[in-house]
Protein backbone atom coordinates (compact mmCIF):
# COMPACT_ATOMS: atom_id res chain seq x y z
CA UNK A 1 0.00 0.00 0.00
CA UNK A 2 1.36 3.56 -1.06
CA UNK A 3 -0.42 6.93 -1.53
CA UNK A 4 1.58 9.30 -3.73
CA UNK A 5 -0.20 12.80 -4.28
CA UNK A 6 2.01 14.53 -6.87
CA UNK A 7 1.31 18.45 -7.62
CA UNK A 8 -2.31 18.23 -6.92
CA UNK A 9 -4.35 21.42 -8.07
CA UNK A 10 -7.76 21.78 -7.39
CA UNK A 11 -10.15 24.74 -7.57
CA UNK A 12 -13.32 26.06 -6.47
CA UNK A 13 -15.50 28.80 -8.17
CA UNK A 14 -12.09 30.44 -9.51
CA UNK A 15 -10.28 30.48 -5.85
CA UNK A 16 -7.28 27.85 -5.72
CA UNK A 17 -7.70 25.86 -2.64
CA UNK A 18 -4.69 23.70 -3.60
CA UNK A 19 -1.81 24.85 -5.68
CA UNK A 20 0.48 22.22 -6.45
CA UNK A 21 0.55 19.86 -3.80
CA UNK A 22 2.60 16.35 -3.36
CA UNK A 23 2.93 13.93 -0.25
CA UNK A 24 3.51 10.29 0.15
CA UNK A 25 1.56 7.90 2.69
CA UNK A 26 4.06 4.62 2.95
CA UNK A 27 2.49 1.44 3.74
CA UNK A 28 1.55 1.29 8.00
CA UNK A 29 2.42 4.75 8.56
CA UNK A 30 0.56 7.65 10.18
CA UNK A 31 1.02 10.75 7.67
CA UNK A 32 -0.32 14.15 9.27
CA UNK A 33 -1.44 17.12 7.42
CA UNK A 34 -1.54 20.03 9.67
CA UNK A 35 -2.44 23.71 8.78
CA UNK A 36 -4.66 26.49 9.53
CA UNK A 37 -8.56 26.20 8.65
CA UNK A 38 -9.03 27.33 5.07
CA UNK A 39 -5.24 25.96 4.18
CA UNK A 40 -6.99 22.95 2.19
CA UNK A 41 -6.29 20.00 3.89
CA UNK A 42 -10.15 18.55 3.60
CA UNK A 43 -9.88 19.84 0.09
CA UNK A 44 -6.68 17.19 -0.60
CA UNK A 45 -8.78 14.65 1.45
CA UNK A 46 -11.83 15.09 -0.84
CA UNK A 47 -9.85 15.24 -3.84
CA UNK A 48 -8.14 11.96 -2.85
CA UNK A 49 -11.54 10.33 -1.96
CA UNK A 50 -13.25 11.07 -5.13
CA UNK A 51 -15.84 13.74 -3.66
CA UNK A 52 -14.37 16.68 -6.18
CA UNK A 53 -12.43 16.97 -9.30
CA UNK A 54 -9.33 18.56 -9.11
CA UNK A 55 -8.31 20.11 -11.99
CA UNK A 56 -4.23 18.44 -12.56
CA UNK A 57 -2.15 16.32 -10.73
CA UNK A 58 -1.75 12.67 -9.91
CA UNK A 59 -3.10 10.40 -7.48
CA UNK A 60 -1.78 7.13 -7.35
CA UNK A 61 -2.53 4.19 -5.32
CA UNK A 62 -0.59 1.14 -5.48
CA UNK A 63 0.61 1.98 -9.01
CA UNK A 64 -2.81 2.98 -10.00
CA UNK A 65 -3.90 6.51 -10.99
CA UNK A 66 -7.20 7.16 -9.15
CA UNK A 67 -7.63 10.57 -9.75
CA UNK A 68 -11.36 10.87 -11.01
CA UNK A 69 -12.67 7.55 -10.39
CA UNK A 70 -16.05 7.44 -8.69
CA UNK A 71 -16.05 8.15 -5.33
CA UNK A 72 -17.20 3.96 -4.48
CA UNK A 73 -14.72 2.80 -6.77
CA UNK A 74 -12.17 4.54 -4.35
CA UNK A 75 -14.28 3.15 -1.27
CA UNK A 76 -13.59 -0.41 -3.07
CA UNK A 77 -9.73 0.00 -3.23
CA UNK A 78 -9.51 0.63 0.48
CA UNK A 79 -9.21 4.26 0.74
CA UNK A 80 -11.93 4.70 2.94
CA UNK A 81 -12.72 8.61 4.96
CA UNK A 82 -14.00 9.12 7.92
CA UNK A 83 -15.59 12.83 7.21
CA UNK A 84 -15.02 16.32 9.30
CA UNK A 85 -17.91 16.56 11.29
CA UNK A 86 -18.46 13.37 11.75
CA UNK A 87 -21.76 13.23 9.53
CA UNK A 88 -22.81 9.93 11.00
CA UNK A 89 -26.37 9.56 9.96
CA UNK A 90 -28.48 10.54 12.66
CA UNK A 91 -31.71 8.85 12.12
CA UNK A 92 -30.24 5.64 11.79
CA UNK A 93 -29.00 3.53 14.98
CA UNK A 94 -25.65 2.91 15.88
CA UNK A 95 -25.92 -0.61 13.89
CA UNK A 96 -27.57 0.55 10.61
CA UNK A 97 -24.25 3.24 10.83
CA UNK A 98 -22.07 0.57 10.83
CA UNK A 99 -23.63 -1.64 8.22
CA UNK A 100 -23.70 1.12 5.74
CA UNK A 101 -20.36 1.36 6.43
CA UNK A 102 -19.99 -2.49 4.81
CA UNK A 103 -22.08 -1.02 1.96
CA UNK A 104 -19.78 -2.31 -1.08
CA UNK A 105 -18.89 -5.32 0.81
CA UNK A 106 -20.14 -8.85 0.53
CA UNK A 107 -18.44 -11.04 2.86
CA UNK A 108 -20.92 -11.73 5.69
CA UNK A 109 -18.53 -13.79 7.69
CA UNK A 110 -16.05 -10.84 7.25
CA UNK A 111 -18.75 -8.32 7.83
CA UNK A 112 -19.53 -10.09 11.12
CA UNK A 113 -15.89 -9.75 12.26
CA UNK A 114 -15.53 -6.40 11.92
CA UNK A 115 -18.70 -5.29 13.24
CA UNK A 116 -17.00 -7.23 16.54
CA UNK A 117 -13.57 -6.05 16.35
CA UNK A 118 -15.38 -2.28 16.13
CA UNK A 119 -17.80 -3.39 19.28
CA UNK A 120 -14.18 -4.27 20.82
CA UNK A 121 -12.64 -1.28 19.96
CA UNK A 122 -15.65 1.45 20.89
CA UNK A 123 -17.41 -0.59 24.26
CA UNK A 124 -19.39 2.34 24.18
CA UNK A 125 -20.84 1.94 20.96
CA UNK A 126 -21.61 -1.54 22.02
CA UNK A 127 -24.02 -0.49 24.42
CA UNK A 128 -25.98 1.64 22.07
CA UNK A 129 -26.34 -0.77 19.32
CA UNK A 130 -30.50 0.20 18.80
CA UNK A 131 -29.79 3.82 20.02
CA UNK A 132 -30.52 6.34 17.07
CA UNK A 133 -26.93 8.21 16.32
CA UNK A 134 -28.38 11.21 16.35
CA UNK A 135 -28.90 10.88 20.07
CA UNK A 136 -25.28 10.12 20.66
CA UNK A 137 -22.64 12.79 22.49
CA UNK A 138 -20.14 14.40 20.20
CA UNK A 139 -17.36 12.31 21.13
CA UNK A 140 -19.44 8.94 20.83
CA UNK A 141 -20.43 10.14 17.31
CA UNK A 142 -16.91 10.32 16.17
CA UNK A 143 -16.07 6.89 17.37
CA UNK A 144 -18.89 5.94 15.10
CA UNK A 145 -17.62 7.55 12.28
CA UNK A 146 -14.27 5.99 12.88
CA UNK A 147 -16.21 2.72 13.02
CA UNK A 148 -18.19 3.16 9.94
CA UNK A 149 -15.54 4.18 8.07
CA UNK A 150 -13.51 0.54 9.22
CA UNK A 151 -16.46 -1.16 8.37
CA UNK A 152 -15.42 -0.58 5.07
CA UNK A 153 -12.21 -2.54 5.39
CA UNK A 154 -9.88 0.16 4.50
CA UNK A 155 -6.04 -0.43 3.85
CA UNK A 156 -6.09 3.86 4.07
CA UNK A 157 -8.39 5.53 6.63
CA UNK A 158 -8.29 9.04 6.40
CA UNK A 159 -9.60 11.18 8.97
CA UNK A 160 -10.26 14.94 8.92
CA UNK A 161 -10.35 16.55 12.02
CA UNK A 162 -11.36 13.93 14.53
CA UNK A 163 -10.74 15.89 17.25
CA UNK A 164 -13.03 19.00 16.07
CA UNK A 165 -15.32 20.04 18.78
CA UNK A 166 -14.65 17.39 21.44
CA UNK A 167 -13.96 17.68 24.79
CA UNK A 168 -9.57 17.01 26.06
CA UNK A 169 -10.21 13.33 27.44
CA UNK A 170 -12.23 12.61 24.50
CA UNK A 171 -9.86 13.89 22.67
CA UNK A 172 -7.30 11.82 23.95
CA UNK A 173 -9.39 8.67 23.20
CA UNK A 174 -9.94 9.47 19.97
CA UNK A 175 -5.98 9.41 19.43
CA UNK A 176 -5.22 6.46 21.15
CA UNK A 177 -7.85 4.75 18.90
CA UNK A 178 -5.99 6.22 16.33
CA UNK A 179 -2.85 4.22 17.09
CA UNK A 180 -4.26 1.27 18.09
CA UNK A 181 -6.46 0.96 14.38
CA UNK A 182 -2.79 1.48 12.74
CA UNK A 183 -0.95 -1.02 15.02
CA UNK A 184 -4.17 -3.40 13.89
CA UNK A 185 -2.05 -2.87 9.96
CA UNK A 186 -4.14 0.07 8.51
CA UNK A 187 -2.54 3.40 7.19
CA UNK A 188 -3.50 6.16 8.58
CA UNK A 189 -3.71 10.03 6.63
CA UNK A 190 -4.93 12.28 9.79
CA UNK A 191 -5.96 15.67 9.43
CA UNK A 192 -5.66 17.64 12.30
CA UNK A 193 -5.96 21.47 14.06
CA UNK A 194 -4.54 20.12 16.89
CA UNK A 195 -0.92 19.87 15.55
CA UNK A 196 0.59 18.96 19.07
CA UNK A 197 -1.86 15.77 19.30
CA UNK A 198 -1.81 14.55 16.09
CA UNK A 199 2.51 15.15 15.45
CA UNK A 200 2.75 13.19 18.51
CA UNK A 201 1.10 9.96 17.12
CA UNK A 202 2.58 11.01 13.42
CA UNK A 203 5.49 9.20 11.85
CA UNK A 204 5.50 11.88 9.17
CA UNK A 205 4.04 15.14 9.38
CA UNK A 206 3.16 18.09 6.49
CA UNK A 207 2.46 21.60 6.73
CA UNK A 208 0.23 23.07 4.72
CA UNK A 209 -0.71 26.68 4.14
CA UNK A 210 -2.55 28.34 1.80
CA UNK A 211 -3.05 25.55 -0.40
CA UNK A 212 0.38 24.82 -0.79
CA UNK A 213 2.83 22.29 1.32
CA UNK A 214 5.48 24.86 3.14
CA UNK A 215 7.56 21.92 5.40
CA UNK A 216 7.50 18.49 5.67
CA UNK A 217 8.98 15.91 8.29
CA UNK A 218 9.06 13.17 10.89
CA UNK A 219 6.79 13.43 13.64
CA UNK A 220 9.52 14.51 16.25
CA UNK A 221 11.19 16.75 14.11
CA UNK A 222 8.12 19.34 13.19
CA UNK A 223 7.38 18.95 16.53
CA UNK A 224 10.56 20.77 17.60
CA UNK A 225 11.05 22.96 14.83
CA UNK A 226 10.87 26.80 15.92
CA UNK A 227 8.59 27.59 13.46
CA UNK A 228 6.06 25.44 13.80
CA UNK A 229 5.95 25.65 17.49
CA UNK A 230 5.51 29.41 17.11
CA UNK A 231 2.77 29.06 14.47
CA UNK A 232 0.54 25.78 15.60
CA UNK A 233 1.74 25.07 18.80
CA UNK A 234 3.38 28.17 21.11
CA UNK A 235 -0.29 29.56 21.56
CA UNK A 236 -2.40 26.76 21.70
CA UNK A 237 -3.42 27.60 24.81
CA UNK A 238 -5.42 30.33 23.95
CA UNK A 239 -6.32 29.24 20.49
CA UNK A 240 -9.56 29.85 19.19
CA UNK A 241 -11.57 26.77 19.81
CA UNK A 242 -13.81 25.76 17.02
CA UNK A 243 -17.48 26.14 17.62
CA UNK A 244 -19.32 22.01 17.32
CA UNK A 245 -21.20 23.27 14.55
CA UNK A 246 -22.56 19.94 13.82
CA UNK A 247 -23.10 18.92 17.57
CA UNK A 248 -26.30 21.19 16.99
CA UNK A 249 -27.84 20.24 14.04
CA UNK A 250 -27.15 16.69 14.03
CA UNK A 251 -29.04 16.56 18.30
CA UNK A 252 -31.78 18.30 17.06
CA UNK A 253 -33.15 15.25 15.40
CA UNK B 1 -75.79 0.80 9.22
CA UNK B 2 -75.02 -0.27 5.39
CA UNK B 3 -74.56 3.65 4.34
CA UNK B 4 -71.98 3.57 7.27
CA UNK B 5 -70.00 0.58 6.18
CA UNK B 6 -70.48 1.93 2.63
CA UNK B 7 -68.84 5.30 3.62
CA UNK B 8 -66.29 4.04 5.57
CA UNK B 9 -64.90 1.26 3.36
CA UNK B 10 -65.16 4.00 0.16
CA UNK B 11 -63.36 6.36 2.64
CA UNK B 12 -60.85 4.03 3.65
CA UNK B 13 -60.16 3.34 -0.63
CA UNK B 14 -59.73 6.30 -1.14
CA UNK B 15 -57.18 7.44 1.41
CA UNK B 16 -55.25 4.21 0.55
CA UNK B 17 -55.22 6.15 -3.12
CA UNK B 18 -53.72 9.17 -1.58
CA UNK B 19 -51.61 7.40 0.80
CA UNK B 20 -49.42 5.54 -2.34
CA UNK B 21 -48.98 8.57 -4.65
CA UNK B 22 -48.29 10.91 -1.84
CA UNK B 23 -45.62 8.37 -0.86
CA UNK B 24 -43.97 8.52 -4.25
CA UNK B 25 -43.86 12.69 -3.25
CA UNK B 26 -42.22 12.51 -0.34
CA UNK B 27 -39.90 9.54 -1.14
CA UNK B 28 -38.09 12.01 -3.90
CA UNK B 29 -38.40 14.90 -2.06
CA UNK B 30 -36.09 12.98 0.63
CA UNK B 31 -33.41 12.03 -1.82
CA UNK B 32 -33.60 15.21 -3.93
CA UNK B 33 -35.60 17.77 -2.13
CA UNK B 34 -37.47 17.94 -4.99
CA UNK B 35 -40.94 18.46 -5.41
CA UNK B 36 -41.80 16.63 -8.40
CA UNK B 37 -44.45 17.98 -9.74
CA UNK B 38 -44.79 15.54 -12.46
CA UNK B 39 -45.34 12.68 -10.71
CA UNK B 40 -49.21 13.22 -11.61
CA UNK B 41 -48.88 12.95 -15.06
CA UNK B 42 -46.86 10.02 -14.70
CA UNK B 43 -49.69 8.12 -12.77
CA UNK B 44 -52.27 9.67 -15.73
CA UNK B 45 -49.74 7.70 -18.30
CA UNK B 46 -50.31 4.13 -16.22
CA UNK B 47 -53.85 4.79 -16.60
CA UNK B 48 -53.62 4.91 -20.41
CA UNK B 49 -50.91 1.97 -20.87
CA UNK B 50 -53.75 0.02 -18.95
CA UNK B 51 -56.34 1.22 -20.60
CA UNK B 52 -54.26 0.36 -24.43
CA UNK B 53 -53.28 -2.86 -23.04
CA UNK B 54 -56.32 -4.19 -22.25
CA UNK B 55 -58.36 -2.70 -25.37
CA UNK B 56 -55.95 -2.70 -27.85
CA UNK B 57 -53.46 -5.30 -27.13
CA UNK B 58 -55.98 -7.65 -25.84
CA UNK B 59 -53.41 -8.49 -22.85
CA UNK B 60 -55.22 -10.50 -20.30
CA UNK B 61 -55.44 -7.93 -16.69
CA UNK B 62 -52.62 -8.88 -15.04
CA UNK B 63 -50.42 -8.94 -17.50
CA UNK B 64 -51.70 -5.13 -18.55
CA UNK B 65 -51.51 -4.24 -14.94
CA UNK B 66 -47.59 -5.71 -14.60
CA UNK B 67 -46.67 -3.64 -18.21
CA UNK B 68 -48.01 -1.10 -16.26
CA UNK B 69 -46.53 -0.88 -13.30
CA UNK B 70 -43.14 -1.37 -14.53
CA UNK B 71 -43.88 0.76 -17.78
CA UNK B 72 -44.62 4.20 -15.22
CA UNK B 73 -41.77 3.20 -12.83
CA UNK B 74 -39.30 3.28 -16.45
CA UNK B 75 -40.72 6.50 -17.10
CA UNK B 76 -40.58 7.82 -14.00
CA UNK B 77 -36.39 6.61 -13.89
CA UNK B 78 -36.53 8.57 -17.09
CA UNK B 79 -38.06 11.79 -16.25
CA UNK B 80 -35.04 11.76 -13.59
CA UNK B 81 -32.26 10.75 -16.08
CA UNK B 82 -33.31 13.33 -18.57
CA UNK B 83 -35.00 16.39 -16.66
CA UNK B 84 -33.63 16.03 -12.99
CA UNK B 85 -30.62 14.67 -12.75
CA UNK B 86 -28.37 17.01 -15.28
CA UNK B 87 -29.88 20.00 -12.78
CA UNK B 88 -28.89 18.25 -9.73
CA UNK B 89 -26.30 20.89 -8.74
CA UNK B 90 -28.19 23.44 -10.50
CA UNK B 91 -30.42 26.15 -7.83
CA UNK B 92 -32.95 24.19 -6.79
CA UNK B 93 -35.55 26.10 -8.38
CA UNK B 94 -34.00 24.71 -11.55
CA UNK B 95 -35.10 21.76 -10.80
CA UNK B 96 -38.34 22.35 -9.83
CA UNK B 97 -39.34 24.95 -13.11
CA UNK B 98 -37.50 21.15 -14.92
CA UNK B 99 -40.27 19.15 -13.16
CA UNK B 100 -42.99 21.06 -14.26
CA UNK B 101 -42.23 21.75 -17.45
CA UNK B 102 -42.14 17.78 -17.09
CA UNK B 103 -45.87 17.44 -16.14
CA UNK B 104 -47.16 19.73 -18.91
CA UNK B 105 -44.87 18.07 -21.87
CA UNK B 106 -46.75 14.22 -20.22
CA UNK B 107 -49.63 16.06 -20.64
CA UNK B 108 -49.47 17.32 -24.03
CA UNK B 109 -48.12 14.71 -25.12
CA UNK B 110 -50.59 12.27 -24.02
CA UNK B 111 -52.74 14.95 -25.97
CA UNK B 112 -51.19 14.67 -29.05
CA UNK B 113 -50.57 10.58 -28.87
CA UNK B 114 -53.94 9.70 -27.59
CA UNK B 115 -55.96 12.33 -28.30
CA UNK B 116 -58.22 15.08 -25.27
CA UNK B 117 -61.54 12.55 -25.81
CA UNK B 118 -61.87 10.83 -22.58
CA UNK B 119 -61.83 7.17 -23.26
CA UNK B 120 -63.39 4.78 -20.03
CA UNK B 121 -61.13 2.64 -17.87
CA UNK B 122 -61.79 -0.64 -18.68
CA UNK B 123 -63.91 -2.81 -15.87
CA UNK B 124 -61.83 -5.65 -14.47
CA UNK B 125 -64.83 -7.88 -13.23
CA UNK B 126 -62.28 -9.37 -10.26
CA UNK B 127 -62.17 -6.47 -8.89
CA UNK B 128 -65.15 -4.11 -9.50
CA UNK B 129 -68.25 -7.10 -8.84
CA UNK B 130 -70.36 -5.92 -5.44
CA UNK B 131 -69.99 -8.07 -2.79
CA UNK B 132 -72.26 -7.82 0.64
CA UNK B 133 -70.32 -6.31 4.06
CA UNK B 134 -72.78 -6.45 6.53
CA UNK B 135 -75.56 -5.38 5.02
CA UNK B 136 -74.02 -3.18 2.54
CA UNK B 137 -73.69 -3.71 -1.28
CA UNK B 138 -70.01 -2.65 -2.18
CA UNK B 139 -67.75 -2.98 -4.85
CA UNK B 140 -64.68 -5.75 -4.40
CA UNK B 141 -62.26 -2.83 -5.15
CA UNK B 142 -63.40 -0.85 -2.04
CA UNK B 143 -61.80 -3.98 0.30
CA UNK B 144 -58.96 -4.79 -2.25
CA UNK B 145 -57.57 -1.10 -1.97
CA UNK B 146 -56.65 -0.83 1.53
CA UNK B 147 -55.69 -4.48 1.38
CA UNK B 148 -53.35 -4.11 -1.49
CA UNK B 149 -51.81 -0.57 0.14
CA UNK B 150 -51.36 -2.51 3.09
CA UNK B 151 -49.02 -5.09 1.41
CA UNK B 152 -47.20 -2.78 -0.78
CA UNK B 153 -47.10 -0.39 2.85
CA UNK B 154 -45.00 -3.81 4.76
CA UNK B 155 -42.85 -4.30 1.44
CA UNK B 156 -41.83 -0.66 1.28
CA UNK B 157 -41.15 -0.75 4.81
CA UNK B 158 -39.14 -3.81 4.62
CA UNK B 159 -37.16 -2.73 1.63
CA UNK B 160 -36.50 0.50 3.48
CA UNK B 161 -35.12 -0.95 6.76
CA UNK B 162 -33.99 -4.27 6.13
CA UNK B 163 -32.15 -3.96 2.30
CA UNK B 164 -29.18 -2.50 1.49
CA UNK B 165 -30.74 -0.31 -1.13
CA UNK B 166 -33.39 1.13 1.26
CA UNK B 167 -30.44 1.78 4.01
CA UNK B 168 -28.65 3.23 1.24
CA UNK B 169 -31.99 5.57 0.41
CA UNK B 170 -32.24 7.04 3.78
CA UNK B 171 -28.53 7.54 3.82
CA UNK B 172 -28.51 10.00 0.66
CA UNK B 173 -31.40 11.13 1.81
CA UNK B 174 -29.62 12.41 4.60
CA UNK B 175 -26.17 13.32 3.64
CA UNK B 176 -25.10 13.26 0.04
CA UNK B 177 -21.65 13.01 0.59
CA UNK B 178 -21.40 11.03 3.75
CA UNK B 179 -23.35 8.25 1.82
CA UNK B 180 -20.94 8.44 -1.20
CA UNK B 181 -17.77 8.26 1.05
CA UNK B 182 -19.52 4.92 2.17
CA UNK B 183 -19.59 4.02 -1.58
CA UNK B 184 -23.27 3.76 -2.02
CA UNK B 185 -24.06 5.28 -6.07
CA UNK B 186 -25.80 8.74 -5.59
CA UNK B 187 -27.26 8.22 -9.38
CA UNK B 188 -27.92 4.29 -9.03
CA UNK B 189 -30.29 5.35 -5.71
CA UNK B 190 -31.74 8.17 -6.90
CA UNK B 191 -33.12 6.71 -9.98
CA UNK B 192 -34.07 3.42 -7.90
CA UNK B 193 -36.32 5.78 -5.78
CA UNK B 194 -38.03 7.01 -8.60
CA UNK B 195 -38.88 3.31 -9.57
CA UNK B 196 -40.33 2.72 -6.59
CA UNK B 197 -42.44 6.07 -6.25
CA UNK B 198 -43.82 5.80 -9.81
CA UNK B 199 -44.28 2.30 -9.37
CA UNK B 200 -46.54 2.65 -6.69
CA UNK B 201 -48.05 5.30 -8.40
CA UNK B 202 -48.72 3.00 -11.27
CA UNK B 203 -50.29 0.71 -8.51
CA UNK B 204 -52.35 3.74 -7.71
CA UNK B 205 -53.45 4.78 -11.18
CA UNK B 206 -55.00 1.04 -11.70
CA UNK B 207 -57.14 1.03 -8.85
CA UNK B 208 -58.23 4.88 -9.63
CA UNK B 209 -58.91 3.80 -12.59
CA UNK B 210 -61.48 0.56 -11.46
CA UNK B 211 -63.22 3.69 -8.92
CA UNK B 212 -63.07 6.82 -11.16
CA UNK B 213 -63.28 5.29 -14.80
CA UNK B 214 -62.92 8.25 -16.73
CA UNK B 215 -59.32 8.68 -18.61
CA UNK B 216 -58.37 12.46 -20.07
CA UNK B 217 -54.81 13.77 -20.35
CA UNK B 218 -55.07 15.79 -17.28
CA UNK B 219 -57.13 13.27 -15.33
CA UNK B 220 -53.34 12.68 -13.19
CA UNK B 221 -53.55 17.13 -12.22
CA UNK B 222 -56.08 16.77 -9.25
CA UNK B 223 -54.83 13.73 -7.78
CA UNK B 224 -51.29 14.67 -8.16
CA UNK B 225 -52.10 18.13 -6.30
CA UNK B 226 -54.16 16.41 -3.57
CA UNK B 227 -51.27 13.78 -2.81
CA UNK B 228 -49.18 16.23 -2.92
CA UNK B 229 -50.77 18.14 0.24
CA UNK B 230 -50.96 14.56 1.86
CA UNK B 231 -47.66 14.55 1.57
CA UNK B 232 -47.30 17.75 3.55
CA UNK B 233 -49.71 17.01 5.67
CA UNK B 234 -48.12 14.34 6.73
CA UNK B 235 -44.83 15.45 6.83
CA UNK B 236 -42.85 15.66 3.70
CA UNK B 237 -39.87 13.67 3.45
CA UNK B 238 -41.57 11.02 6.01
CA UNK B 239 -42.85 7.89 4.58
CA UNK B 240 -45.15 7.15 7.49
CA UNK B 241 -46.18 10.74 6.93
CA UNK B 242 -47.49 10.15 3.91
CA UNK B 243 -49.36 7.52 4.78
CA UNK B 244 -50.92 9.22 7.69
CA UNK B 245 -51.65 11.86 5.68
CA UNK B 246 -53.11 10.33 2.66
CA UNK B 247 -55.26 8.45 4.70
CA UNK B 248 -56.03 11.33 6.51
CA UNK B 249 -57.20 13.70 3.49
CA UNK B 250 -58.84 10.49 1.57
CA UNK B 251 -60.79 9.71 5.19
CA UNK B 252 -61.95 13.64 5.57
CA UNK B 253 -62.80 14.30 2.53
CA UNK B 254 -65.29 11.37 1.99
CA UNK B 255 -66.64 11.69 5.64
CA UNK B 256 -67.05 14.93 5.34
CA UNK B 257 -69.79 15.08 2.25
CA UNK B 258 -71.00 11.71 3.41
CA UNK B 259 -72.01 14.06 6.69
CA UNK B 260 -72.89 17.47 4.62
CA UNK B 261 -73.69 16.41 1.15
CA UNK B 262 -74.48 20.08 -0.10
CA UNK B 263 -71.10 20.49 0.34
CA UNK B 264 -70.00 17.71 -2.07
CA UNK B 265 -69.37 20.32 -4.82
CA UNK B 266 -66.94 21.60 -1.99
CA UNK B 267 -64.85 18.10 -2.08
CA UNK B 268 -61.93 18.84 -4.02
CA UNK B 269 -61.46 23.04 -2.08
CA UNK B 270 -61.35 21.29 1.12
CA UNK B 271 -57.75 19.73 0.19
CA UNK B 272 -56.57 23.18 -0.37
CA UNK B 273 -57.87 24.51 2.45
CA UNK B 274 -56.30 21.71 4.52
CA UNK B 275 -53.16 22.89 2.92
CA UNK B 276 -53.01 26.41 4.07
CA UNK B 277 -53.78 25.47 7.37
CA UNK B 278 -50.90 22.84 7.28
CA UNK B 279 -49.05 25.52 6.65
CA UNK B 280 -49.98 28.47 8.62
CA UNK B 281 -49.96 26.11 11.96
CA UNK B 282 -47.39 23.42 11.49
CA UNK B 283 -45.70 23.67 8.75
CA UNK B 284 -43.59 20.41 9.10
CA UNK B 285 -46.70 18.91 8.95
CA UNK B 286 -47.54 15.78 11.25
CA UNK B 287 -44.67 13.31 11.57
CA UNK B 288 -42.23 16.50 9.73
CA UNK B 289 -38.44 16.52 9.84
CA UNK B 290 -37.67 18.79 12.25
CA UNK B 291 -34.70 19.33 11.10
CA UNK B 292 -33.92 23.04 8.06
CA UNK B 293 -32.76 21.93 5.34
CA UNK B 294 -29.59 20.55 4.78
CA UNK B 295 -27.10 22.64 2.55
Amino acid sequence: MRLEIQDLRVSYGGIRALKGVSLTVSEGSVVTLIGANGAGKSTALRAISGLLKPDSGRIVYNGEDILGLAAKEIVRRGVVMAPEGRRVFPDMTVRENLLIGAYLRNDKAGVEKDLRYVMELFPRLSERTWQMAGTLSGGEQQMLAVGRALMAKPKLLMMDEPSLGLAPLVVKDIFAIIRRVNQDGITILLIEQNANASLRVADYGYVLETGSIVLEGNGRALLENPSIQEAYLGRRRNRKTEPAKYEVSMNSD
Amino acid sequence: MSAIIQHLANALSVGSLYALMAIGYTMVYGVLRLINFAHGEIFMMAMYIVFFGLTMFLMPWYVSFIVAILLTAALGVAAERLAYRPLRDAPRISILISAIAVSYFLQNLATVLFGGRPLTFPQVPLFTSMIDVGGARISRLLILTPAVTAILLIALQYLLKRTKTGMAMRAVARDYDAARLMGVDLNRTIAMTFFIGSSLAGVGAIMWGMKYPQIIPTVGAMPGVKCFIAAVLGGIGSVAGAVVGGLALGIAEVLIVAAAPALAGYRDAFAFVLLIIVLLVKPTGLLGEKTTEKV
